[in-house]
Order: structure tokens, then sequence, then C-alpha cells
């Protein structure tokens, strides 16, 4: 290689090293993110937002990748030179640091006697008994300490939590296994969604790319449920959503899967099996219901009946008079209601509304019967998010080692004591890599403690 | 309900600290400053009861969960900790000055939850039924408090910065109670080294809970990014202290701008950015 050359790697190495590339790195990430919080993104673009943009912006826009901004080629690149800064970073710095902590400078050179903090001590006894008492003392008040001749000197050394200095390492090498762990998971891992009608059973998904997923076991729905809170001040539930269950039993080979029959999941409480992961996500009515089913309270007796109605026929009320089921209805903030219709002979009908979910209304009607909406025989379909994510356990454990990293790089310090043994006389010196006010407090009971001693 | 009444006190009692603070600066009589510290106080004690009574009355009520679902609680809760971070900081290092910059935040944040947001207690819909809820907010809001308190510190180092500089730094000046500006730099980077990790704990809860409710633990959407983008910020500013020259002018602004970030973060992304996003204005 000619000089020129390794001048021109050098420099690349370098710029790479360089912690100016960081700070130009963060903020840029920070800066272009804004973007995609401003502009919608793909998937969820609605259609009526291209109404509202020229179409020589849309192009441009469409051109930069700014629609799906966070998977952009200059958005990848960005977070590529951004981990390629952070391995660049460690490579060059990481071995200095190993060493400083493997292989401690075991004596104060003259630089350091004159910045770091001292304290004098007078001794009475002789040079080595003087070093050995001295060593004794920082063994049992702070850590073994390591001697070193020089001239006709002991350097005495001490360290506690050396160790920490590589905290900050711990935090940059974090953030490489969670983007690893991002990547495994877009690599080998995929996320679907399956819908199932209860009582039926399923084993294939359909991915996010519209592929066809085999699961390599069965899924049957056996139930969904929706339950709702009551209304403030009771009478009934109100049509704010509590739970949404759906109960699930898995096969595999025709055989249930044990401790996977009649498995619950709901929101927040997803179901994991052979690293498959279903969510509960969404749900509907499978199909129109036939048969609708009320209870029908007597005011004058108090006696309950059950009826079934199904649309186009009438049924015939115990006092003679005619019913059926005009309409179902769907209002949001009145929740289902069933539209009934009552005819007394030779009179015009009666219709009225009958809530699913507020059963004490009818009561107000005043009638002689009072209704209650029961349900209908219209099957549920529950809606699973399906993952499969092989990374999503490396994620977690960068996530832990950077907490870990950050307590350690923040909150420890690596705190370092000489004495400095002449005949007659020592010199005590510390210093910390955080938190001076506390090392200090801590540095100045030590010595302290010392000038106590008879030495 | 008894906790409403508390959360008047509150307010009462901070801005009572917030007017005494004031009264210190301006008269440098240092028992005023005693009296705004003991205001603060007593004001973080009534908060505590109405937070934990709040709780309790939502499950005499029957809903049954920790007070901090929605836009009220969670502004309450933020000025709880500000209170929170604030105290510790004035027990530590006893620059009790830091107060008058520190405890309006407290006070507009409380103002504002009892002015204008609605203040029932709500039942939660089914994602918001998860532990990672409380873990996720309890971290976060104490990593906004301590950006909060950084960036009153930082007002003070530009304040006092600029005194300095114009050269009249007399004795028994106004500027003579504002600690010396390498403490206040100090201060900033302790302030900001607390509420890094908070920070990055309540984005890791916030992915986890996400992971559990709905099978994706990073999405993009407004809000996550908004928070990764103060995230950014303040790992910004802890490496421009490693390079020349970013430590104390520089620095402060960093953290000004980094608290103007988180601000937008949590209610920006929500009142502006959702409103971008909802097309009402369209049809
Ligand atoms: C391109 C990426 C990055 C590079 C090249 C880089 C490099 C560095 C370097 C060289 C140091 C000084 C270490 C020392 O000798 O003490 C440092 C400190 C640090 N870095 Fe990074 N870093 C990067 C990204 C990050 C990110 C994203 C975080 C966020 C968690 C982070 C967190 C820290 C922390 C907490 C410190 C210690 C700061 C302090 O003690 O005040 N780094 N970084």
């Amino acid at each position: 290689m000619s000089t020129n050359q390794r001048g021109f790697v050098q420099q690349v190495w370098d710029f790479f090293c360089s912690l100016k590339l960081t700070l130009f790195v963060l903020i840029t990430l920070a800066i272009t993110s804004i973007i995609g919080t401003v502009i919608p993104q793909y998937p969820n673009i609605d259609e009526r937002y291209w109404a509202t943009i020229s179409a020589g912006r849309k192009l441009l826009y469409e051109r930069l990748g700014f629609f799906d901004m966070y998977h952009s080629w200059w958005f990848l690149a960005l977070l590529t030179l951004f981990s390629v800064n952070l391995i660049a970073c460690s490579i060059k710095r990481l071995p200095h640091v190993f060493k400083f902590v493997s292989e401690p400078a075991l004596t104060i050179s003259e630089t350091q006697q004159k910045i770091f903090p001292s304290k004098d001590l007078k001794l009475s006894g002789s040079l080595d008994e003087s070093r050995d008492t001295l060593a004794a003392f920082l063994s049992s008040h702070f850590s073994s300490p390591t001697i070193t001749q020089v001239g006709n000197q002991y350097h005495l050394f001490a360290q506690k939590n050396a160790w920490c200095r590589l905290g900050v390492y711990v935090v940059h090498f974090s953030i490489l296994v969670i983007m690893a762990g991002t990547i495994i998971g877009n690599v080998w891992g995929y996320k679907g969604f399956v819908a199932i009608v209860e009582g039926e059973t399923v084993n294939t998904i359909k991915a996010r790319n519209g592929k066809d997923i085999a699961l390599g076991f069965e899924v049957k729905c056996d139930q969904f449920t929706v339950s709702f809170y009551d209304a403030p001040g009771g009478g009934g539930p109100s049509q704010m959503p509590k739970e949404f269950k759906s109960i699930l039993t898995l096969t595999e080979n025709g055989k249930e899967v044990p401790g996977y029959k009649h498995a619950r999941v709901v929101v927040n409480e997803p179901l994991s099996y052979k690293g498959i992961t279903f969510y509960q996500s969404s749900y509907g009515q499978a199909n129109d219901p036939s048969t609708f089913f009320f209870t029908v309270k007597n005011r004058a007796n108090g006696k309950t009946d059950q009826i079934a109605l199904r649309p186009g026929s009438q049924t015939r009320l115990s006092d003679g008079r005619l019913i059926s089921i005009v309409d179902l209805t769907d209002n949001p903030g009145e929740g289902t209601a069933a539209v009934l219709s009552v005819t007394d002979k030779g009179t015009e009908p009666k219709f009225f509304k009958v809530f699913k979910n507020n059963p004490g209304l009818d009561d107000l009607r005043g009638d002689s019967f009072i209704f209650t909406f029961v349900g209908t025989d219209a099957r549920m379909y529950t809606g699973l998010q399906v993952n499969k994510d092989p990374g999503v356990w490396v994620v977690w454990t960068g996530c832990i080692m950077m907490c870990l990293g950050l307590c350690i790089a923040f909150f420890m310090s690596h705190k370092r004591v000489w004495i400095v043994v002449q005949h007659g006389y020592a010199r005590i010196y510390g210093n910390a890599s955080k938190n001076q006010p506390a090392f200090m407090t801590e540095f100045e009971a030590l010595a302290e403690e010392l000038q106590k001693q008879n030495i | 309900m008894l906790s409403a009444k508390l959360f008047n006190a509150t307010t009462i009692f901070y801005m009572a600290s917030t007017l005494a603070f004031i009264g210190f600066l301006a008269s440098r009589n240092k028992t005023v400053g005693l009296i705004g510290t003991g205001l603060a106080w007593i004001g973080f004690a009534v908060q505590t009861a109405a937070i934990g009574l709040r709780w309790k009355e939502s499950y005499d009520i029957g809903l049954g969960h920790a007070p901090m679902s929605n836009l009220y609680e969670s502004v309450v809760f933020f000025a709880w900790s500000i209170v929170l971070i604030f105290g510790i900081i004035d027990i530590k290092y006893r620059y009790r000055i830091i107060g008058a910059f520190v405890m309006p935040f407290a006070l507009m944040g409380m103002a504002w939850a009892q002015l204008y947001l609605p203040t029932d207690i709500n039942p939660l819909m089914p994602a918001l039924q998860s532990n990672w809820l409380l873990y996720h907010v309890i971290t976060c809001f104490l990593g906004y408090a301590a950006f909060a308190v950084a960036c009153g510190v930082s007002i003070m180092y530009l304040i006092k910065a600029k005194s300095e500089e114009k050269g009249n730094e007399a004795a028994g000046g106004l500027m003579s109670q504002f600690p010396p500006t390498r403490v206040l730099d100090d201060l900033n980077y302790k302030a900001i080294m607390v509420g890094f990790p908070l920070l990055t704990l309540g984005i890791i809860t916030g992915a986890a809970w996400a992971n559990y409710a709905w099978g994706t633990y990073w999405s993009w959407d407004p809000k996550e990014t908004w928070s990764l983008i103060v995230w950014f910020v303040y790992a910004a500013f802890l490496h421009a202290r490693f390079t020349k020259g970013w430590v104390g002018k520089r620095a402060a602004w960093l953290s000004i701008i980094g608290f103007a970030a988180t601000i937008f973060c949590y209610l920006g992304v929500n009142l502006l950015l959702s409103g971008l996003h909802s097309y009402g204005n369209l049809n």
C-alpha cells in the first residue's frame, strides 16, 4: 500500500470512528424521523388524503420514499451508518479500555499527582513497616492494594469497580443486539391474520404479503364473546366494551395439544404455541341471524316466558296479540336493538325498540308485557393477529442489557486510590470516573481515618 | 369526591409555592425560600394522598384501575413527578432557588388539568387493561419530570451566563443567589443522567406492552417515533459532552430543545398530529 492509499484508508477509518459523525447521525435521525409523523405512512393512508395533495407533490414524496419513510433506502442507510459508526468506535476504543481495566496503572504519574486530590500523612515507623500497615489499612477500608517499588518510594494502588468502565460499551453493544433482533424477526418471522367462525377450525393463516402460511397445527374457535362495563348508575351494561374473549382449542395431527384445550385469548393476554402467537384483534358477526330470542314478562302476574321470533312470521302472545320482528338496528351509542311490532285485533300495529344492552328500558313503555332481547342464533367470528417472531427474545435481551449498561455507565464509578510511601512520610491520592462530589466525601473520610492511625 | 378537593388544594399549594419562590427571587430572604420549599412539600403530600384516594375511588365505583389512564390523570402524575424530582434535588444539593424555575411547570400542569381537562374516572378499554400501562406511565413520566428539571436548570444557566457576560455580577445582586454556572451545568447533566435511563425504560415498557397487546413491539406510530426522537436528542446531548465545547451554553440549549421535544411527544402528538390524521376537516 502506498502512503497515499494508507492515508486515505486511515481517513475513512477516522471518519467512521469520529464522535462528530455520531452527533451528526443522532441529530439527523431525530430530525428526519419527524417526516413520517407528519406525512401519513403505508399501509395506513386514508384514500381521501390523496385529494389533499397535488400530483407533483405526491410524485416527489413517492420518489423520496416519504410514504414509507422508515423503510426507505435513505433511512435504512442512516441506520446502517449509525451501526457502522458504533462498531468502528468500539473497535477503536475497546482494546484501550480493556487494557485500562485489566492492566491498571499501578504507579501514579507526576501529572496525576498534580491534579488528583491528595492528603499528607506523617509516618513514624520504618519504611517497610509503614508500607505493610498502610497496605493492611487499604485492604480493610477500601480494597486490597498492589505494591510497586519506584526508587526509594513504594506506590500502593487499590481500586474498586474497574469493570464499570465497560458499561458504556454494554449500552452500545445492546443497540446492535436490538437491531440484530429486529432483523431476525423480519427475515425468519411473519405477521398475519386469521378469522375463525365459532365452531370452525383452521390450519393456515394469511400473511401480510397475501401468502397463505401453514401453521403445522389446527386452531378451533370454541367461542367468542364481548362483555361490557355496567352503565354508570346501574341498569345493565353500557356501550363500553370491557373484554373481547376468544376460547380456542389447538390440535395437532388430530390430537388435542395438552394445555391448549379451551385456552383463553383476550387483549393483552395472547396465546403462544410453537413460537406462533395469537393476539385478539377484531371480531364480527359471521352470518345473518335467523332466529331472535326474547323473554316476555307479564306485568300483572310476573310470569316470564321465552319466545323465538323469525323475520317474516308472526307469533301469538298469551293475551292474543300478534308479535313480529321488523328490523335489527345497531346505532353507535345505543347498541343493538330489535324493532318489534305488536298488533292488537283491528288496530294499527305498534312499533318499539328493545335494546340488547339495556334490559330495564322496556319497563318504561308501560305495556302489560315487558320484553328483553336475549340474543340471536348468529355466529360470531374472532379476528386474530398471528405472529411468529424468533427475534423478539433477542430484542428483549438487548433491552435488558441497555438498562443494565446505562445504570452501570451513569451510577457506578471506577474508584482508584494510591498511597505513595517514603521514609517518614506518605501521601494518599484518589480519583473516580463519575460523581466527584460523592467520591470526595468518601475519600476525605478514608484519609481522615488514615490520619487517626498510628503508623 | 374527596380526591377532587385534594387535587384543588394541591394546585393552590403549588401556586403558593411558586409565588413564594418568585418572592424569594425578588427579596433574597432565606425564610421565603424555605416557605416555598415547605409549601411544595405539603402540596406534594396532599397530591400523593389524592392520587392514592382516586385509585381507591376507582375501585369503589367498580372500575378499579391505577389513576394513570387518561390525559387528566397523566398530567396530574407528571406534576407529581416534577415536584418529586425537584424535592430530591433540593434535599441533595440545597440550591433552593431552582424551585423558582421548576415549580411553575408543576403549577402549569395542575392548573391546566384542574381547569380544562375532564376529570371523570373512565372504564379502561381492553387494550389498556395491562400492568404494563402502570410501569410504562411511571417510567415515562419520571423521565419527563427529570427533563423538566433539567430544562429549568438550563434556563437558569442561560440567564446566569448572560448576566456574567454583561459583567453585572454585583455582590448581593439577583444573580448572586443562583448557583455558579459550573454547578448549574453539572445539575443539568445529572438530571438528564436520571431522565435518560428512565425514558429508555419507558420506551422499552411501551414496546413490551405493544407486543402483548398487538404483537408488534415497534410500529413507527407517531407517539413511538416521537419518543425515539426525544431519545436521540438526549443521546446527542450525552455524546456532545465528549466533544469539545458542548458543555455550558450549548448543553443548556440542547437540554431545552430536548424538553420541547418531550412536551411535543407527550401533548403535541395527541393534540396536533392526530388532528392531522383524522381527516375531520376533509369531508
Ligand atoms: C453511532 C453511534 C454511537 C457511537 C459511535 C457512540 C460512541 C460513544 C463514545 C465514543 C462514548 C465515550 C465512551 C467513553 O470513552 O467513555 C460514548 C458514550 C456514551 N454513549 Fe455512545 N455512541 C453511539 C450511540 C449511542 C446511543 C444511541 C446511545 C444511547 C443509549 C449511547 C449511549 C452512550 C452513553 C450513555 C455514553 C456515556 C456518556 C456519559 O458517560 O455521559 N451511545 N458513546
